[in-house]
Order: structure tokens, then sequence, then C-alpha cells
């Protein structure tokens, strides 16, 4: 998510005062109201729309929302000037095939407008940019570079040049190696035996996209008055909107946008501010939004938020990236009209409701168990090795048969293969509360067998204190109540943590459906429990089987 | 109350003490009443909450008798049997003397060591020798007469007694020192009253017991003690279910009654489901390990015509879309995670709808996952509640009727909603209700219409699908006040005991 700070004076002089109306109005237009103070407002942009991702951006949307400046925003385009060139090396194609670019000139910069503009070129990045892997932006200050321009890649060994916020020269590995920015994206080159460079008709390197700028050539300044713009990436239609919402944001600044001439194999003129035509229907439109609008109407909202609309024909803002399909016009068309004028509504269709039966039995299962005056808890599905294997007796080496997680951010790392070691840490964690303590849980654990998943329903039941005549008597008395009936026999396998002779395999039909016994003293002291316990666990699937 | 009444409520017990309220303690009060200490406390506190005593407690120091010290207080000190040894013998070697007196070596030498103190033995060449007459020797030692009193109180100690007890604090278990609350009672008007009317002793029934039942003469025409139906009772607990679990059908309960048929399935599944029948882009940063749990293991995908569906969903786009333009690969969707929202449930029901089915209505309540750090506001599993509508005509307006119903149901009173951006959805809805204590809108999650780059691949053709899937945890945590969300699921068995049931 990423959220803008506006200048509260500058919006209140430019859009609009920010009373209590104004808040409601940029919440109706998608853009939460996060915080503000004297100085500040925050607001949250969605992913959708980067072209929100600065002031200017913003207040041209939000201008025409507000319907101050309804309908499409045109801007001159400058044709490129002799030497405005881009000549693109086939050698990137391999490591960053493309780049789309632009000048812009007679730009006033301040402190401030530069800090807007380094935030958006940040936001960008982050964004529609996937944190510079498919797109990244340079500025650069047009007086420092002689043109025209060259996009190669070199080997790392032969790019020379002091990055940004450095003193001294650095080599492409170097840069990668010892520079923060650099560390932080190098794994975007790693491997690659080129590195791309950006370069002027002096051989001066003006950047090692995505990586970092210049200090000399790469650097923009309050003197600076004309800038020179690329996106390099992956992906050409995105660079081309990101370079679009660039350039105009720019203009919106004060600044004159020209063209450039780009030299790959063919020739291309960028940036292409053409707006994108396509169709909308009004009768789509009012099917999905259960609305009666005409259009005329229609047209109306469109141009509110920044389209223009001629009948069924609409140009789309060459900014926007999130218009893929008509669905994505009539959504404007709905922010445009309000979201808080809908009238919700409940249509008159018959359709029968239905629980789910294993949650039905589920629950049948917790007022049976209730009903003995016993606790349900519930627990988290992740576990931690250390509560599943090493408290209940079960070495290192035994460990198996679960199901690991890649890279949690917690010690919860892997999902829990029964209930009983819950019940246990549950216990465990309650030493100081009021015995008898009779919980039981239900719910799903995760086992792997021969390398399938297995993922099942469990119920388990813990007394403390209690002995295994106790505990027999609830599972005795649970699939009474449930009019199934159960055997138990023997175990063949000694069990972790049940003591010998107090255990027993619970048997449905033949099949094992659980174990049932009491805890050894040697757990108990794992788990600090100063009191006997005994405890079952079953799988429930057979039963839901017999029942649904 | 009036007096009569009052005292109809005495119990026995009460009755037995009220004519000793004025001895200055407990023990002689259970000394004359013949009641045991705990029965006169409970008496007592009774009495005081009838308002006939007024009862203060202060901490006082008890010195009583230790395990040996009860025992030596019937069979005489060590020191005294072997002094009476020596009263007899004179001089005896110190083997003769243990031997003789049948003293443990421990007593043995504690008794010499006290005796030798008060110099009335001597010790030459291992030989114990008497050192004073016969008068001295009949007289009591201070230990001695001291045992006999106890206990008693620290306070009202004479120095004798206070050397006496230092002698014997050394020695093993005679003694010991305990602090205790003692009582002092005071009788109050109230309780004059009712000591000096006169009550008659008339036999009561106190607890009703099936011996009395038996014969109709036992209770006929007799009085039944009165209680004091004021007084406090020890609090008991109930066994229940999890109050998220009781939500939680609480909510079920609603969509069924709307007509909801409830959906269920793996908390594990391929990304296919969770993400790319959702038209989420392979390089969508929620497909992230930071965001996603992943599991390191594929699985098979779905029939071939899906997946293609799915894949031309995403590469070039369908019913009119450009699609996401990108190389769709198999094998990412084939890797496994655990579910991050519940429309992985959603998408595989629409897979397997039916055109005779519709309209149909589905919902979903199940656990979610994220890779997520836990501190107050964040966790790594919560509830969601999820649910599409399929139907031919349905629009905007109901998708906002179904979810106002919902949330009315669940007792927030002042909803709006928002625009809002998820991948899967256009247009898009976030519900807003208002949270009149904090006075702000609560985001309660996402909705919207399912865009036909998944509708299309899901059911075959074009169909609008309401969709929503909400995070569910905030609504408990509301209810129940709860701050911190690591409370849900901490299972802190005391609060579960006293935690209000979900009465909605």
């Amino acid at each position: 998510m990423a959220n803008i700070n506006l200048n509260k004076k500058q919006f209140e002089k430019e859009i609009g005062k920010l009373n209590e109306k104004m808040q409601n109005k940029i919440a109706m237009f998608g853009s939460p109201l996060e915080s503000f103070d004297n100085e500040k407002i925050e607001l949250e942009i969605f992913p959708d729309r980067p072209d929100l991702l600065s002031y200017q951006g913003f207040k041209r949307s939000f201008l025409a929302f507000l319907e101050k400046k309804p309908g499409l925003k045109e801007y001159k385009l400058n044709k490129p000037k002799k030497d405005y060139k881009v000549i693109i090396d086939s050698s990137v194609k391999k490591i960053r095939p493309y780049t789309v670019c632009a000048i812009v000139k007679n730009l006033k910069f301040d402190d401030e407008k530069i800090i807007e503009i380094i935030e958006m070129q940040e936001k960008l990045h982050t964004t529609i940019g996937r944190k510079r892997k498919k797109a990244a932006i340079g500025i650069y200050p047009l007086e420092k570079i002689k043109l025209p321009i060259t996009y190669k890649a070199i080997e790392p060994d032969k790019i020379k040049f002091i990055p940004l916020e450095s003193e001294r020269e650095m080599s492409g590995l170097q840069i990668l190696q010892r520079h923060s920015t650099g560390r932080e994206y190098a794994h975007l080159l790693a491997g690659k035996e080129k590195f791309p460079i950006f370069s002027d008709a002096n051989k001066n390197i003006l950047s090692m996209p995505p990586i970092i700028n210049s200090q000399l050539t790469g650097k923009v300044n309050e003197k600076t008055k004309d800038v020179f713009v690329e996106c390099s990436g992956f992906d050409l239609k995105v660079l081309e909107k990101c370079l679009n919402i660039i350039v105009t944001s720019l203009a919106d600044m004060g600044g004159e946008i020209y063209q450039m001439e780009l030299k790959d194999s063919k020739k291309k003129i960028t940036p292409d501010l053409t707006p994108e035509k396509t169709k909308i229907s009004l009768e789509n439109t009012n099917k999905l939004l259960g609305l009666n609008l005409t259009l005329k109407e229609l047209q109306k909202l469109l141009e509110k938020m920044g389209h223009n609309c001629n009948k069924n024909n609409v140009k789309i803002a060459p900014w926007r990236t999130d218009i893929l399909h008509e669905v994505d016009l009539i959504e404007d068309v709905a922010i445009a009209y309000g979201y808080d004028k809908f009238e919700p509504e409940i249509p008159k269709i018959a359709t029968i409701g239905k629980e789910d039966k294993k949650e039905s039995i589920k629950r049948k299962i917790s007022e049976i168990l209730a009903g003995l005056k016993m606790l349900e808890i519930s627990n988290y599905h992740l576990t931690t090795n250390q509560d599943q294997f090493t408290k209940m007796g079960i070495p290192k080496k035994q460990e198996k048969d679960f199901i690991e997680l890649e890279e949690s951010k917690t010690n919860y790392s892997i999902l829990r293969k029964d209930l009983t070691h819950y019940l246990m840490k549950i216990l465990s964690g309650n030493i100081d509360s009021e015995y008898p303590q009779q919980i039981f849980e239900t719910g799903k654990v995760f086992q792997l067998n021969k390398e399938k998943i297995n993922e099942k329903q469990n119920l388990a039941v813990a007394l403390a204190p209690g002995n295994f005549t106790e505990v027999k008597q609830i599972l005795k008395y649970f699939f009474k109540m449930i009019n199934l009936e159960i055997k138990l026999k023997e175990p063949e396998k000694p069990s972790p943590w049940f003591i010998e002779g107090r255990t027993a395999e619970i048997i449905f039909k033949d099949k094992t459906l659980g174990f049932i016994g009491e805890i050894h003293p040697r757990i108990l002291k794992n788990w600090r429990i100063k009191m006997p316990v005994a405890l079952f666990e079953i799988e429930l699937e057979e039963i839901f089987r017999e029942l649904i | 109350m009036n007096i009569q009444k009052i005292i109809e409520s005495l119990s026995p017990h009460e009755r037995k003490i009220l004519p000793y309220l004025k001895e200055k303690n407990i023990s002689e009060i259970c000394e004359k009443s013949e009641l045991d200490k705990t029965s006169v406390l409970r008496a007592l506190e009774y009495l005081k909450n009838k308002g006939i005593v007024e009862l203060s407690f202060e901490k006082k120091k008890i010195i009583e008798l230790g395990v040996n010290g009860a025992l030596y207080k019937k069979k005489g000190l060590p020191e005294r049997r072997l002094m009476n040894l020596l009263d007899n013998k004179k001089i005896l070697n110190m083997e003769e003397a243990q031997k003789q007196s049948s003293l443990s070596n421990e007593e043995f030498k504690a008794s010499l060591g006290a005796l030798k103190k008060k110099a009335i033995i001597e010790l030459k060449n291992q030989k114990i020798m008497l050192n004073t007459n016969k008068e001295e020797i009949a007289k009591k030692t201070l230990e001695e007469q001291f045992i006999e009193i106890l206990p008693t109180e620290y306070e009202s100690l004479s120095p004798e007694q206070l050397y006496a007890i230092k002698s014997l604090q050394n020695r093993k278990d005679i003694i010991q020192i305990k602090e205790e609350k003692q009582a002092t009672i005071k009788i109050t008007e109230l309780g004059k009253e009712i000591s000096n009317s006169k009550i008659k002793n008339e036999n009561s029934i106190e607890q009703i017991t099936p011996k009395i039942l038996k014969k109709e003469s036992l209770w006929k025409g007799k009085k039944f003690r009165r209680y004091d139906v004021t007084s406090p009772v020890p609090l008991i607990n109930g066994g229940k279910q999890h109050f998220v679990n009781q939500s939680l059908d609480y909510a079920r309960k609603i969509w069924t009654e709307m007509g909801f048929q409830e959906m269920t399935g793996n908390i594990i599944d391929t990304g296919f489901w969770v993400f790319d029948a959702l038209f989420t882009p392979q390089d969508h940063p929620g497909r992230e390990m930071q965001d996603t749990f992943f599991i390191n293991k594929k699985a098979e995908l779905p029939d071939k015509k899906l997946v293609n569906a799915v894949r031309d969903a995403h590469e070039k786009g369908v019913g009119g879309s450009k699609g996401w333009q990108y190389k769709w690969d198999e094998e990412v969707a084939k890797k496994m995670v655990l579910r991050s929202h519940t429309t992985n449930l959603s998408a595989k029901t629409l897979a397997k709808l039916k055109k005779e089915d519709l309209p149909a209505k589905f919902f979903a309540l199940g656990k979610v996952l994220r890779n997520e750090t836990v501190d107050w506001s964040h966790g790594f599993e919560f509830y969601q509640t999820e649910g599409i509508v399929v139907d031919e005509n349905a629009n905007f307006r109901h998708l906002l009727g179904y979810l106002k119903q919902f949330y009315t149901k669940m007792g927030f009173e002042k909803i709006r909603f928002a625009p809002a951006y998820f991948p899967y959805t256009e247009p898009s809805v976030e519900i807003h209700v208002w949270h009149p204590e904090k006075k702000v809108w609560l985001e309660l999650g996402g909705a919207g219409i399912f865009r036909p780059e998944i509708s299309i691949p899901l059911l075959g053709k074009k169909v609008p699908i309401l969709a929503w899937g909400q995070g569910f945890d905030r609504i408990i945590m509301d209810y129940y006040k709860i701050k911190d969300l690591r409370e849900l699921y901490k299972n802190d068995l005391t609060k579960l005991r006293k935690m209000k049931h979900w009465m909605k």
C-alpha cells in the first residue's frame, strides 16, 4: 500500500477547504483519508491508480471528480528537437530490454517540488515498478548532459562513475557490493554478464539502471530547469504508462514536454499521450450497477473521472493503467455516481440456505462436551517444533511427517500434526487457573502421508487432574451420544507420551481412530504441569462419513 | 428485616455462639460453644452480614507447639528426663546416660547443652555430674513452664518467656511462630437486642434431607430456618463453546437464513485456486513469501480446459479484456500455499456450478493465514467470512443490499460503502461501519463483482458474481471489548470461564 502526503495549505488553496464534506468526498473518490493535521494530509492510494501517487496527479483527477475541471486534460507535446535522441543498443536485449524517454523543460524547482518528484519516483518504483524489477525511473538535469544519449549494456568492470551519495568512483560490481542502494537492489543484476547503462555523447555515464544515477550527471537540484526522464524495464506497456504519469505531473508543475526519438531496430517517438479509445455500453452499465442512467448522464459521470465520452466512445487518459475492460470504466461510473448514493437492495430470489454438515456435527460435539462442563478452546493451526515434538518427548531425529512453511516470520513455522500437544500447551499455560481443568478442541490437523498432504479434522479432550477411567468415561459417553460404537485395544507400539499399560487405541469399524491414555510424568514435567493429565484424540473424518 | 425474622434466620451454629460473643478471642468461643474454629469463623461472618457483630481483623504473632513440642508437653522435655535420671544416679558416664535416658543423639546433646547452661550439671572426663540439689531439680524450668501455656500471643510475653522462646527456638520443632489474623468481635446494638431477647430453642429445619421428607411428622408444622438470601455464594463455572466459535455460529445462522449454502474446504491449496483463478497476476506482491505462507510442494492442477481458460485470461484477456499481458507459468500456479483468503472456496464452487443451479448463493467461514509477525493488531491467522451470489440479474445494488443486511444483523447500525481496489473485483467496494464509542468509521473488508476475467473461465460464461471476503475477528473483538488480537486464541482458562456468552 502506498500513501501520499499533501501540503494542507496548498490543498485548501488549490482544491478546497478540508471540512467534513470534503473529507467524505475524498473517501468517496477512493483515496481514504489516513490522517491529517495543520500541515499535512495523508491519503492512501490504491495500487490500481499509480497516477495518483503525486500531488499533481491527485489534484488533476480530484478536480475532475469535484466537477471543477471535468473531462480529459490535454497536454501539449513538443516534437523532438535535433539531438533529442536515445540510441538503444542491442546489447540490452537480454539484460533489461526496454526504455522510453522524454525531456521536460522550463521547470521551476524548489525544495518541496524536488521532494515531491523524488517521492513520486520512489512510490512508482515500489508499486507498478514492482520494486524496480519491472520498471525503474531516472530523472537527470539536462544541462549536465550532452545529447544524444545511448542505452547499452557493458561489462561491469568497464562501468566507472561516482554514484549518488558517494565521493569515489566505483565500478559496476563495487556499486552492488559497497553502495547502500546498490546492495539493496543488487539481486536485480546479480549473475548478469553485462550491466545496463545510460551514457551521453561525451561518454559520461548517467546511470546504471535500475540501481543508481551518477552524482555528476544524474542529480536534480533547485537550479535545474530542464530534465531528461527515462523509464527502463521489461514491460513496454508499463514503462509507457509510467513515463506518461511522470511527464504529465512535471507538466502540471509548469514544465513543457518534449518528445524524444528512440532508435532501436526501428524508430519510435516517446512519450505518446494519445488517449486510448474504447467503448462503453449504457445497457451493460445500468445492468451491472442497477441504475437507470441516460447516455447524457453516463457521459457526465465519465468526465468526472477524467475521461472524454462521446455517445458510446470513451477516450481514456493516457496515464491510467487500470482500464483493462469495460467493467473498469463501469466502476469509474459508480465512483462518479457516488457510492453513498446507491440504494442497497435485496432481490427477491428464492434460494435454500444450507449449513455444511460437518460444521453442524462439530457444533453438536461442542454441545455434548459442554454439557459435561468442559471448556472448548481454539488454537492456531501453526505451531512450533518445540511444542509439537520436543516437549512431547519426541527427539529431533524422529520429527517427521510434518509440513513446514517457507520463511515464516515467527517461530510458528510448521502446521500442527495433532491437537494433543496444543491441549498440553494450554494446560501448561494455565497452571495458576482453577482446577479441575477440562478442555477440548475440534479442528484441523495436517500430516504428510508418503509425501501427500493429509488435512483432516480431529477432536481432542484433556482432563487435569484426570486418570484413565475418567477420560474413558467421557469417551464412552461421547460415542453413546452420537450413537456409534467403539472398542479399545492395547496399542502395538509404545507411545511417546502416554504411560505404558495406561493407554489404548480407539477402534471404530476395525480402523484406528485415535488414542487415549494417561500422560507420562516425564512429559508433564516438560510442560511444568503439576497435575495428572489424561486425554484422548480422535479423527473425525470417519465419524462425519458415518453421520452424514 | 425485623428482629423476629433475623432470629428465625439464625443457623444452629450462629445460635450456638450467640451467648459467647463477649469472649475475648475465638479460641474461647470455640471452647465454650464446642465448635471448631472454621465453623466459628464462618458463623461470625454470617452474623456480621446480619448486622449482629462487627468484625475487625489484625495480624498477630502466635506462638504454637511444634511437632516435637506437642510430644514433649506430654512426655516432658528431654532435659527433664535426663535430670530425673541423674537425680537417681548423681554421676553417670555419657554413654550410659544416653542409653538409660533413651534419648536420641540430637535430644541428648540438646539436653546436655541446656542443663550445662543452667549450671545444673557439670561434665568431666566423659562423665556427667549433678551440680544441684533436689529442690532445684523439682522446680519447673522456664522452658517447661512456657510450653504449658502455648499457644499464646507474642505481644503479651514477659522477659522470662521471651528468654524461653529464644532457647527453644534453636531446638528442632518444639515451638513455631506464626502470623495469624486475629478477629476482634464487637457486638452491635442490634446484636445486643437479639442476645437479650429470648430465643426459643425450637427445632427449626436446616437442610431438607430425604430423611426428613420420608416422614411427614418430621416437617409438618415445623419452621424452616430463614436464609439470608442476599448473602454471596461461591461462583461456579460451566462448560461452553469457545467464544470465537459462538460468534461464527451466529454468522453462519445469518447467512443460512438469507438463503446461502455453506462452502468448506482445505486450508492448504494451490496458488492456482488462491490466486490464478482469481486473476491475481503471478508477480503480484501478495504472492510473495513475505505475505503468503508457501509450502515447498506442488500439486496437480485441475482439468486442462479450465487451466487454459485461466491462462488466456491472464495472458491476453477474455470477454473483451486486455488481460495482464505476460507469460503465465503453470509451475507457479502449482505451488502450494496456505490460503490467504477463503476466496479459493468461491473459485472452486464456481468451477463446479452448473447452469441449472442458478441463481445460487454461497457463504464460507474459515481461517486464513498470512505471513505476519504478531502484535496486538496483527496475527498470522484470522477468520474470514466469504460469500458469492451467482445470478444473471445480480447488480451492484444487490451486493450492497446483502452486505448491509449482514452487518445490520451483526449489530452495526450505521454502515457506508466506499470505493476500494482488489485485483479480482470490479467494481470493488469496502464496507465501513460507524463505531459509536470510538466515533470512527471502521473498515471491515472488501467486496465487489468478480471481474469477467474470473467469471468467464470459471463459469464458462459471463454472469455477474457478487463476491465478498471479510475479516471476522475485528467484529468479535469489538463485541467482547478485546483490545489485543492475541487474546482471541490465547485460551486463558480463567478468562474463558468468565467470558459472557455471544448473545446476539
